[in-house]
């Protein structure tokens, strides 16, 4: 009965809209339904008055359609089925000729040799049925910089047409793995979202783990084993420079920084004891934020600063607590079955992601901060550590087969859009940046 | 192998066997322990404790209380670093691969410290004792199942100065 009325409520609002909506109604993907019927998007190879400005043109279109085919939001149909050839970026696009192959959205572009050596790259997107120019822009980059004009231009399409702001113009930074799993050689890389331009940040003498990007995007807090004993530290991306963060007795691990970058939260494990401290990173003075015998670990910001999710044995196994940012107010919020790790606020505060294990399984899920709405989005042997786009719509993790290497992957909050992200090395604890400034 | 060293062997007695006679023999006095058991680790050295004491403790699933075994191997560790006042050890925490990484690096370190805190109660002096944690970044067998993971879940007690070599 129930399950009626819901159809006939659906029914209607769907004929109040088709009534209603006029021919010029904005283009729309839901972002939380869209996977179900991915809009159908043209996007024409960029044009290019000189063969390697069409090359260029060529290649961002490609990188264009492969974010969009990623999000599960979009169907980039295939270049081959496009009937009208576009020829001038200045002139209308004929709207019959798109919508007899059912593209809803259509994206044109073209690529300018500039007289200083840089290239100008400019798009405009339509909607096809309402035959409406909704946006447009125009980058002057280097020629070697066109992968970031193509995220960037991602980046307007997915906003214009859901409504939210994009996360493909960032990076990953994560650990690569090498070698025999008994002598594991983990360095530092970063790359951009889709795996593209990896670069290695640290060598092959020093074990590395954890990485995450401040919010400037600009710095990194990681562990490494490189004096020894787990210490925290940071690094400078601009000036590629490392450093210890403070001087403590014992070991420091898992950091994350604050929401406005000024500072680290982390632990610090003293005689088999882990608390939950934060650091000022302008003043260096530093705050313990936890007082128990148990494992306290795992801080993770909300993105307004005032509270911290963490992981704490204190119940007789490790679960999520949330606390004050001042480490007032702890209180568990994870009561499901298993053991619960690894939490992290998303950045739109509106969910923590967690590792839960259970019948010998490792599974990725999302809660409200007050533990309600508990879901798991994608489970195997062992997936681990999520970390979240910065429009908290899809979570980035590492998977390992018993026995294999880790690999990346990304699940959106759907549950349905699993991908795996192409990495060289075995790869793990990923890190998604901010968008990039 | 095995025929390999036997017939290294017979060629080493021939050897001796050819060589010109033997001269009168002078008495030497050696070391009782090595009289002993000539066949074992130089004691106090690196091997001796390793292989005579055993370096390794091993814990149960989320666990790092000392079990009755564990003790015993500690034990023996703390009377044979009473004998060689000199040796100073590095303990490791480490984890199977059953656990996430930084609940495990903490999980490490209750290990260290737990084998720690034993021997220290023992008479070892705390100064020549540091702990460290590996979490489940050091697995000792590389395979994924239950005789693998017993093994990983353990603290390694590692000589750093003072063995004789």
């Amino acid at each position: 009965m129930r399950l009626i009325r819901t159809i006939f409520a659906a029914l209607a609002a769907a004929l109040t809209f088709a009534f209603a909506a006029p021919a010029s109604a904005q283009l729309h993907v839901d972002i939380e339904e869209g996977h179900l019927n991915p809009m159908p998007i043209a996007v024409v190879d960029f044009l290019g008055a000189s063969a390697p400005a069409q090359q260029v043109g060529r290649d961002i279109a490609q990188v264009i359609r492969a974010n969009l085919e990623r999000s599960a939001l979009f169907r980039p149909i295939q270049p081959q089925a496009f009937i009208e050839r576009i020829t001038a970026l200045e002139v209308p696009p004929r709207f019959a000729d798109w919508r007899v192959i059912d593209s809803q959205a259509l994206v044109v572009g073209q690529v300018t040799p500039l007289p200083d050596g840089r290239i100008r790259v400019e798009f405009r997107l339509y909607d096809v049925f309402g035959e409406q120019h909704l946006t447009g822009f125009s980058y002057a980059t280097t020629p070697d910089n066109w992968r970031r004009v193509a995220h960037q231009i991602s980046d307007r399409i997915y906003e214009q047409i859901t409504g939210e702001s994009g996360y493909f113009d960032t990076r990953i930074v994560f650990v690569s793995e090498t070698g025999p799993r008994t002598r594991r050689i983990k360095r530092l890389m970063i790359m951009d979202q889709d795996g593209a331009n990896p670069v290695f940040l640290t060598g092959q003498d020093a074990t590395v783990l954890t990485p995450r990007f401040s919010p400037s995007t600009q710095m990194i807090t990681y562990m490494s084993f490189e004096t020894g004993a787990p210490r925290v530290f940071l690094y400078n991306l601009e000036t590629n420079r490392r450093e210890v963060l403070g001087d403590f007795p014992g070991m420091t691990f898992a950091p994350r920084f604050s929401p406005n970058g000024q500072g680290v939260v982390f632990t610090l494990d003293m005689n088999g004891n882990s608390e939950i401290f934060s650091m000022d990173l302008n003043s260096r003075s530093r705050r313990r934020l936890t007082n128990h015998p148990a494992i306290d670990t795992s801080p993770s910001y909300s993105p307004d600063g005032r509270q911290i999710v963490f992981n704490s044995d204190r119940g007789g196994s490790p679960q999520l607590y949330v606390m004050n940012a001042d480490g007032s107010g702890q209180r568990r919020i994870s009561f499901g079955d298993g053991r619960y790790s690894t939490p992290v606020w998303s950045p739109r505060g509106d969910l923590i992601a967690f590792t839960r294990q259970g019948g010998g399984r490792f599974a990725i899920g999302v809660m409200r901060p007050d533990g309600s709405g508990e879901r798991i989005l994608t489970e195997s042997y062992l997936d681990e550590a999520p970390t979240w786009s910065p429009n908290g719509r899809v979570i980035m993790f590492f998977r390992e087969g018993r026995g294999q290497g880790a690999r990346l992957w990304s699940v959106d909050l759907t549950g349905r859009n699993l991908r795996q992200i192409p990495t060289q090395t075995d790869a793990s604890d990923p890190a998604w940046s901010p968008l990039l400034p | 192998m095995r025929n390999t060293l036997i017939a290294l062997s017979a060629v080493a007695a021939l050897a001796a066997c050819a060589s010109r006679p033997e001269p009168a023999p002078t008495p030497t006095e050696t070391p009782p322990t090595t009289s002993e058991r000539p066949q074992g680790p130089v004691p106090g050295s690196v091997e001796d404790f390793r292989v005579s004491v055993g370096d390794r403790v091993f814990f149960g699933y989320d666990r790092f209380d000392l079990t009755p075994e564990a003790r015993s191997v500690l034990e023996r560790q703390a009377a044979w670093l009473r004998q060689y006042p000199n040796v100073r050890i590095l303990v490791a925490g480490n984890c199977d691969e059953r656990g996430t990484r930084e609940y495990n690096l903490a999980l490490g370190a209750r290990r260290a410290a737990a084998a720690r805190d034993y021997l220290v109660s023992l008479g070892v002096n705390a100064n020549r004792v540091e702990t460290v944690s590996y979490g489940k970044e050091r697995p000792l067998d590389p395979r994924s199942n239950e005789e693998a993971w017993s093994v990983n879940r353990n603290a390694h007690t590692q000589i750093v100065s003072g063995a004789v070599s």
